[in-house]
């Protein structure tokens, strides 16, 4: 057994262009993701009536699904039964549209906690000191919400980072699918694959440091606050 | 090309499904040996013991699964072993669920109030004897919702296996789609294969965790 590192050398410039795409992949993900699921929680928040409470359960059924069928599957359904209806779609556009539709749905469940736990009378004050339903949503029940799950929210994100070298599967060039078209090149499975989980490993280290310098800025004012 | 009709895929799905409940299991149970021994090493071993613990756990948490598998599979390749897609799927989701459930317990253990140590020490139990029926009776009883929760990620974890010719429910559907090119309704029945393993398990772990809630627990 010998190990033999010097053979990636060549295919820095590859690695690199996965990475930048990987990145990218996650950090607009991030953001779509995350108002997505806001979208949800307003939609889904209090107890809706009429046209809101059929959405309401449509997206419900939108967030089980989501979270109990594997990432992979929803990507090759996107990536290949939506041109097959149709509605033709590149490989990025349906890496993105899984990795935000995926993010969203656990976020949204992620949200829905962080609210059930605010306090209802909050929620009824807001209104009753004639906040409108979006303020109140807004200023009492997201942003509280918001901060108090924050620390699940960053796990989250990093799982979406993590789980999108599954998109390398419909060849998106993004890190994963660098190592492998590395590893076709130059047989060095084992060394490229080690190199490459090694720099998911930063990134997802990084992602977390980032995340919690954001959070420090965003949630300052409830800093040695209540709750 | 032969013409499928909808039973031919439905029932070849069916039947590679179970190879993703084989490996579901595996991966639990073996994730669970695993996981538990590191759990009681992890909290009654030694500093570098926890700290090699806790390094095992974050590397498992922060590398993409896809990974793990690839590097299984090729990685002893370069020990110079021939393995099969079965092992390498084995050990891989092996040991990405014992870092996990590892963690999940390791949580579970902690919250169990330390005054239970000190007073199961003080009665003169020793490390083994506290463990066993003081404190872990108790985060046993914590520890059962998020593990139940977990399973469902196991399940749809080894999904992944499919990229390293493994053939269970999405690799059949890929194999399926490419004979009978019907890709939408393929992947949404490998979709509701998935979900029905899935679905029955998360609903129980969120009524375990209601439960528990409302013993008063936590």
């Amino acid at each position: 057994m010998t190990l033999d590192f010097s053979t990636l050398l060549p295919y820095t410039d590859v690695i690199l262009e996965g990475l930048v795409t990987t990145l990218w992949l996650t950090v607009v993900t991030t953001a779509a993701g995350i108002a997505l699921a806001i979208l949800v929680a307003y939609v889904r928040d209090g107890s809706p009536t009429g046209t809101r409470a059929v959405i309401s359960r449509l997206l419900g059924g939108y967030v089980e699904i989501v979270r109990n069928t594997p990432f992979i599957v929803q990507l090759f359904f996107l990536y290949f039964g939506l041109p097959a209806l149709g509605v033709p779609i590149s490989a990025t556009a349906a890496a993105l549209l899984a990795m935000i539709l995926n993010l969203g749905a656990y976020t949204a469940e992620i949200l829905r906690a962080g609210i059930d736990s605010t306090l209802k009378g909050q929620h009824e004050a807001a209104r009753a000191l004639g906040l409108s339903r979006r303020q109140s949503f807004r200023h009492v029940v997201l942003v509280p919400a918001f901060s108090r799950v924050y620390p699940s929210l960053i796990s989250q994100c990093i799982i979406v980072m993590l789980g999108s070298a599954v998109v390398s599967q419909i060849s998106v060039f993004d890190l994963t699918y660098a190592a492998n078209f590395i590893q076709s090149r130059n047989f060095r499975g084992f060394e490229v694959y080690l190199v490459v989980t090694l720099i998911y490993l930063l990134l997802a280290v990084g992602l977390r440091l980032a995340f919690e310098f954001v959070g420090r800025r965003l949630f300052a004012f409830r800093q040695g606050g209540s709750s | 090309m032969t013409d499928f009709t909808l039973w031919d895929i439905v029932r070849n799905l069916l039947l590679a499904g179970r190879w993703t409940v084989v490996l579901s299991l595996i991966a639990f149970t073996g994730g669970a040996i695993v996981g538990l021994l590191l759990t009681l090493l992890r909290m009654g071993g030694l500093t570098p013991i926890r700290w090699l613990i806790r390094l095992y756990v974050d590397v498992f948490q922060g590398t993409p699964l896809l990974m793990q598998l690839f590097l299984a599979y090729f990685g002893a390749a370069v020990l110079g072993f021939d393995v099969s897609a079965w092992t390498a799927a084995s050990v891989a989701l092996t040991l990405f669920t014992s870092a996990f459930l590892c963690d999940i317990w390791r949580g579970c253990v902690e919250a169990v109030p330390s005054g239970q140590w000190q007073a199961s020490r003080v009665l003169g139990l020793n490390y083994l004897q506290s463990m066993r029926h003081v404190i872990l009776p108790q985060a046993l009883r914590l520890a059962v919702p998020p593990t139940v929760g977990f399973s469902v990620q196991v399940i749809k974890g080894t999904a992944l296996a499919s990229v390293i010719g493994f053939v269970e429910l999405t690799k059949a559907g890929t194999m399926l789609n490419n004979a009978a090119f019907a890709p939408f309704t393929i992947f949404a029945l490998v979709a509701l294969g998935y979900f029905i393993l899935c679905y029955p398990l998360s609903r129980y772990a969120r009524h375990l965790e209601k439960k528990l809630y409302g013993a008063g627990i936590r």
